[in-house]
């Protein structure tokens, strides 16, 4: 199978060695190797219930908040597992954040949603400099900088998902994680997020799940498509829809079916 | 059946109109529209009691008042309506109640908080599935039972370790008092907690928050309004306790912080003067109602000073 070798020069940001993750007798994942380059925007595609999702959360280890989901095998962050038994679980999510697919902000105000998280580590003492450059990397700021003080709730969906990724961002992660993070916007907050998405890509590394094939095509540099827990091929995002090696993926992507 | 059938069958109910009708069947109206008086004459039964409780409450304490002025009833020290010379200022009694309350508080709220964190945040869910029940259990047991717990179990084993402690005391009262309301506390605000999306959660975890700051940053306040709820509705409860204080805390009006010594509660002198042979139309008749009226304009308080609270600091998801 074609696949992205990026650890040979020291560039991946992330590494999985035969990752397995089991709900009680389910088995979603079935021995994935994979690398994540740093810097780029790698897209997770394939129909629905084939594990995107579950693979999404052994990144960053919230599978360890399913009671029924098991996972064996190696996730390497900077050389080390993340599933090694000194690894504090807290610590890998604060490097390698998460957006989800409904936006979740806290029901408090602008402010305090972005400040969460450098909360938990102390007073920061630039914490308005943290949250204005949050929000401005997210490309939030300008719409909200006068009313910091109002409740998040109050916001647009679209709106509500740019404070979260600035809530993410507020604790400078190395990776985000976004699991179809603008599937349940319209499309205008949909574009924004994409654009937002080629932005971030300059500091962090992206891995995203989407079912939106021309989105995954507009946004990565790389997809990885999955089948049954599979990785069935992970190549260009240029390959992968234009000249996929498998059949399995063709067929997939020029929606023959899924 | 084919649906074919079904809908001639449907049709024949329709009352054999050939084409199905949107008219409603009579009886079904006529029906509902019974259902819906009796549901609203459900209602109307509580509600006119209430209404009649607080007429009767306050229509016997304005004869009592035309006899003894607010003034003296509210800030007088001393309570001895059964003696001669007969003193009606209740300060005695209400503190008596603010004391028991405050002790129970103290003790109900943070472990019944505490209870309801674990339960929602930290138990595994078999646990929690076995536990949330016998606290239910736990707040139906009669106050009276807790009355006796606290004269024979819990002032004998504080006495060692209370130097000065009572036989019939305030502390003991506070205390069973708030284990009593403990449980409401915990399963209340654990129903609130679980309420909460877990959606917020999650957005916590994975900003790296640990679950007790998941519990005590996101969790806590976004089911704040059901907490406090929970709070009031167990010093009400607290404060209108009435058999578990009598038999803990004696029948002595006492205007004292001396949780040591015997007290007496606005409930306990309702009882007292109840069960006596008060002649009805007395002043000491017509006071338990004046008593009455107080002890429910402090809960309505309560009450009030709540939703204020809520509206105020209330995080409302979504
Ligand atoms: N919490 C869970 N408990 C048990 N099984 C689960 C759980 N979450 C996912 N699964 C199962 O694991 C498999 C993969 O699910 P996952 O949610 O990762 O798929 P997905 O590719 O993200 O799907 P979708 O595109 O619908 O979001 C499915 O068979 C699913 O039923
Ligand atoms: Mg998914």
């Amino acid at each position: 199978m074609p696949t992205i070798r990026v650890s040979a020069n020291g560039e991946a940001a992330l590494e999985t060695r035969d990752v397995r993750v089991r709900y009680g007798n389910n088995e979603a994942i079935k021995g994935i190797t994979m690398e994540i380059p740093r810097k780029r925007v790698v897209a997770l595609i394939g129909p629905s219930g084939c594990g995107k999702s579950t693979l999404l959360r052994c990144f960053n280890r919230m599978n360890d908040l399913v009671p029924s989901a098991a996972v064996t095998g190696e996730v390497l962050f900077h050389g080390e597992n993340l599933y090694a038994d000194h690894v504090d679980p807290v610590e890998v999510r604060r490097r390698i954040g998460m957006v989800f697919q409904k936006p979740n902000p806290f029901p408090k105000s602008i402010y305090d949603n972005v400040a969460f998280g450098p909360r938990l580590y102390g007073r920061p003492p630039d914490l308005d400099d943290i949250v204005e450059r949050s929000l401005r990397q997210a490309a939030l700021w300008d719409e909200v900088k006068d009313r910091m003080n109002d409740n998040a709730l109050g916001l647009s969906g679209g709106q509500q998902q740019r404070l979260c990724i600035a809530r993410a961002l507020a604790v400078t992660p190395e990776i985000l994680l976004m699991d179809e993070p603008a599937s349940a916007l319209d499309p205008i907050a949909s574009a924004k997020i994409e654009e937002l998405i080629q932005q971030l890509v300059e500091h962090y590394t992206i891995v995203i799940v989407t079912h939106n094939m021309q989105q995954a095509a507009r946004v990565s540099h790389y997809t990885a498509y999955l089948y049954i827990g599979e990785l069935i091929e992970y190549d260009d995002t240029n390959t992968i829809f234009t000249a996929p090696h498998e059949k399995h993926t063709e067929d997939y992507v020029t929606g023959r079916f899924g | 059946m084919s649906e074919r059938a079904i809908i001639e069958v449907a049709r024949g109910a329709g009352g054999g109109a050939p084409v199905a009708s949107l008219r409603g069947a009579r009886s079904r109206t006529a029906k509902e529209a019974a259902i819906g008086g009796l549901l609203f004459a459900a209602g109307a039964v509580s509600i006119l009691t209430t209404v009649g409780i607080i007429a009767v409450l306050v229509w016997e304490s304005l004869a009592f008042f035309r006899r003894v002025s607010v003034a003296e009833f509210l800030t007088g020290t001393v309570w001895t309506p059964l003696f001669v010379p007969q003193h009606f200022g209740v300060l005695p009694l209400l503190m008596g109640s603010v004391l028991v309350s405050i002790i129970a508080a103290g003790i109900a709220i943070p472990l019944g908080l505490g209870s309801a964190i674990y339960l929602s945040e930290f138990a595994p869910e078999r646990l929690r599935r076995f536990l949330k029940p016998v606290l239910e259990i736990l707040a139906g047991v009669p106050s009276v039972v807790y009355g006796y717990f606290a004269l024979t179990f819990v002032t004998p084993l504080l006495q060692p370790l209370v130097p000065g402690l009572q036989l019939f005391n305030a502390l003991s009262a506070g205390i069973v008092v708030g284990i009593m309301v403990l449980p409401l506390i915990a399963s209340l605000s654990e129903d609130a907690m679980n309420a909460v999306p877990r959606g917020l959660r999650q957005g916590a975890y994975a900003l790296g928050a640990t679950k007790f700051e998941v519990a005590t940053r996101v969790v806590t306040p976004a089911a704040l309004s059901g907490i406090v709820a929970s709070f009031i509705l167990a010093i009400s409860r607290a404060i209108g306790e009435t058999m578990a204080v009598v038999l803990a805390a004696g029948m002595t009006p006492n205007l004292t912080l001396d949780v040591r010594e015997s007290i007496q509660t606005l409930t306990a002198y309702i009882v007292q003067v109840s069960l006596g042979d008060t002649p009805f139309g007395s002043i000491e008749y017509q006071s338990i109602f004046a008593v009455g009226l107080l002890l429910f304009a402090v809960t309505l308080g309560m009450n009030v000073f709540g939703r204020w609270f809520l509206k105020r600091y209330r995080e409302e998801y979504a």
